[in-house]
């Protein structure tokens, strides 16, 4: 296990090395292939969204990536390290918020502090990232009293309390509302830019992939392998009508074999 | 006055007619009902004062004036329910209830004393039941002492042990491996089947008493802390882990907070099916306790005590049941907040 004291430079982003990386789930009978010889290198800071079609297994490389999962085969580095199991500088927040229903608000933003027993000193630090995510008055509110908007922002507010090098992002809009989702793709960009992580988003849409992600990498049908690797250099903030973005999402939609569908 | 200036004020009155109407109305029922129930009690006492007893039971007289006093007591009540006061507000909500208790307590005395209509010695007067309480109470405070204790120790050590046993369950795989069987057979027997094993393989019949208790009570807290441990949401898991927990972090910040309310519903289950085995223990070796009283009275034919002691069994486990309930809402308090945003 990690050390506790480990302490994050912010504005630090982790680089990402996959090598080869193919992962099966043991099913009855036939093994189920999932990933296939994934290469894939990120950079420090690095913002990049996989795209791919419904099932492909882009949630299960986001689990190899965090260290919750091995790989069947192939190799992960983070900063030339591999991964060999969870760390606090990796961080994930899934589609649904899963906060702590017996934890208010604030405790629930300071668990990673509390799992890495560095809350006495850095207690400062849940107020902060509240504040960061617009929360401040909710602290001793109870996650069932939160709407789904508030609830992932404070998922969002828990992962970055711990500084992470790597924010692992898995469809964490994919259950709101449109209009939220808007302002909140907006926010993460921002905060993003502001902490210079580095970030791993997993989405089904591909205007939020072409607004947030300075890279887009489009995956195969199961067993996923990478398609395309598409750079999005457009400055921030971006908008949704930009003709440059409508033609790569024109692009994508291609890729993805649905040409007719614009 | 012209028809339409007149018209909003007639509609003001014709308004305001059916609050104060529903309000007044609501007064003299309320004061109604507590005369009324005065007025049960007071035939209670006139029961028992007016025809002398069949036979030789104490505290007549008393009960008498205890509920000339209650009845006392509503009539203020009823005084107050009429001035529109919500002073003794609890006791205008009991009316129905008072009235009902009086008119079966009159019922009672005169169907047993008066009249021997009950079989006797079967079904004593309730002023019989009031003199044990009155004139056996160090004997009965002696068995309730001693039935709080058995139970207390006997709960404490089951829902403790059973609570390991489930978290181990839910937790380890080994452990499960071993203990899963056990559980299985053991688990549905029901305790007062060890009864003879245990008093003769324990020191003491209380000490077997205490382990028949943890046994019953341990089960069901095994079971469902080990459910609620198992189905615990596995993301809960993995946001802890890339968060930097390490398994004893998850084990008692998410495994078993997780699982609390389904602990919970098993300390409930245990409790209930505790008290069984207090009693039984009580009336087949313990020589003391509720339990044991319940069953020397009956060796004694004092039909009278045995239903006191009823009584007071049925206030204990009464109890314990409310005060489970208190600290279960007070332990999972955040399911309560229904404020929402």
């Amino acid at each position: 296990m990690v050390s506790a004291a480990v302490a994050f430079e912010a504005g630090a982003g982790s680089s990402l090395d996959l090598r080869g990386v193919s992962h099966r789930f043991a099913l009855e009978g036939a093994p189920l292939d999932v990933l296939d010889a994934i290469d894939l290198r990120v950079g420090a800071g690095e913002f990049v969204a996989l795209l791919g079609p419904s099932g492909c297994g882009k949630s299960t490389l986001l689990r190899l990536v965090a260290g919750l999962d091995p790989p069947s085969e192939g190799e992960l580095f983070a900063d030339g390290e591999p991964i060999a199991g969870p760390h606090p500088s990796r961080v994930v927040v899934l589609q649904d918020p899963t906060l702590y229903p017996w934890r208010t608000v604030s405790a629930n933003v300071a668990l990673g502090l509390e799992a890495r027993g560095v809350l006495r000193a850095q207690r400062a630090r849940v107020g902060e990232t509240l504040r960061l995510v617009g929360l401040s008055e909710f602290a001793n509110a109870w996650p069932h009293q939160l709407s789904g908007g508030m609830a992932q922002r404070v998922a969002l507010a828990r992962a970055l309390v711990n500084d992470p090098k790597l924010l692992i992002l898995d469809e964490p809009l994919g259950k709101l509302d449109s209009l939220t989702r808007l302002t909140m793709q907006g926010e993460i960009a921002s905060l993003w830019r502001r902490a210079g992580f580095t970030a791993l988003l997993v989405t089904h849409d591909i205007e939020e992939a072409l607004l947030m992600a300075t890279r887009i990498v489009v995956l195969s049908e199961r067993p996923a392998r990478i398609k395309a690797d598409i750079r999005v250099e457009k400055p921030y903030p971006r908008h949704r009508g930009d003709p440059e973005l409508v033609a790569r999402r024109h692009e994508i939609l291609g890729l993805l074999g649905f040409e007719s569908a614009w | 006055m012209s028809l339409i200036s007149a018209l909003p004020a007639r509609a003001a009155t014709i308004a305001l007619r059916p609050a104060v109407a529903a309000a007044l109305d609501h007064r003299t029922r309320a004061a109604a009902l507590a005369f009324v129930a005065a007025a049960a009690w007071l035939l209670v006492a006139f029961v028992i004062l007016r025809w002398p007893d069949l036979g030789d039971w104490g505290r007549g007289p008393e009960l008498a004036w205890a509920s000339v006093a209650l009845a006392a007591i509503l009539i203020v009540s009823g005084a107050l329910a009429a001035t529109g006061s919500t002073r003794l507000g609890r006791l205008q909500r009991a009316t129905p209830w008072l009235i009902a208790l009086g008119l079966v307590f009159s019922a009672w005395e005169a169907g047993s004393a008066k009249l021997g209509w009950l079989a006797q010695p079967f079904f004593p007067p309730p002023h019989a039941i009031l003199e044990v309480f009155t004139d056996d109470w160090p004997k009965l405070g002696e068995s309730i002492v001693a039935s709080v204790k058995l139970e207390l120790l006997g709960f404490a050590l089951g829902a403790a042990v059973g609570f390991l046993v489930g978290v181990l369950l839910g937790r380890s795989r080994l452990f499960g491996y071993w203990v899963h069987p056990v559980l299985r057979l053991i688990g549905p027997l029901p305790a007062i089947a060890w009864l003879p094993i245990a008093f003769f393989a324990f020191p003491s019949s209380w000490s077997a008493s205490i382990f028949l208790i943890a046994l019953t009570t341990g089960f069901p807290v095994a079971v469902l802390t080990w459910s609620g441990v198992a189905s615990v949401n596995p993301a809960y898991y993995d946001i802890a882990r890339t968060l930097g927990a390490s398994r004893a972090f998850l084990v008692f910040k998410v495994a078993i907070p997780a699982a609390l309310p389904q602990v919970f519903v098993g300390l409930f289950m245990g409790l209930g099916a505790s008290f069984a085995v207090l009693v039984t223990a009580e009336m087949m070796g313990v020589k003391a306790g509720l339990g044991f009283y319940l069953q020397w009275a009956q060796g004694w034919a004092a039909y009278a005590n045995m239903y006191a002691a009823l009584i007071v069994m049925s206030l204990m486990c009464t109890s314990f049941v409310s005060i489970l309930f208190r600290v279960r809402d007070r332990v999972l308090s955040y399911q309560k907040a229904d404020l929402k945003w």
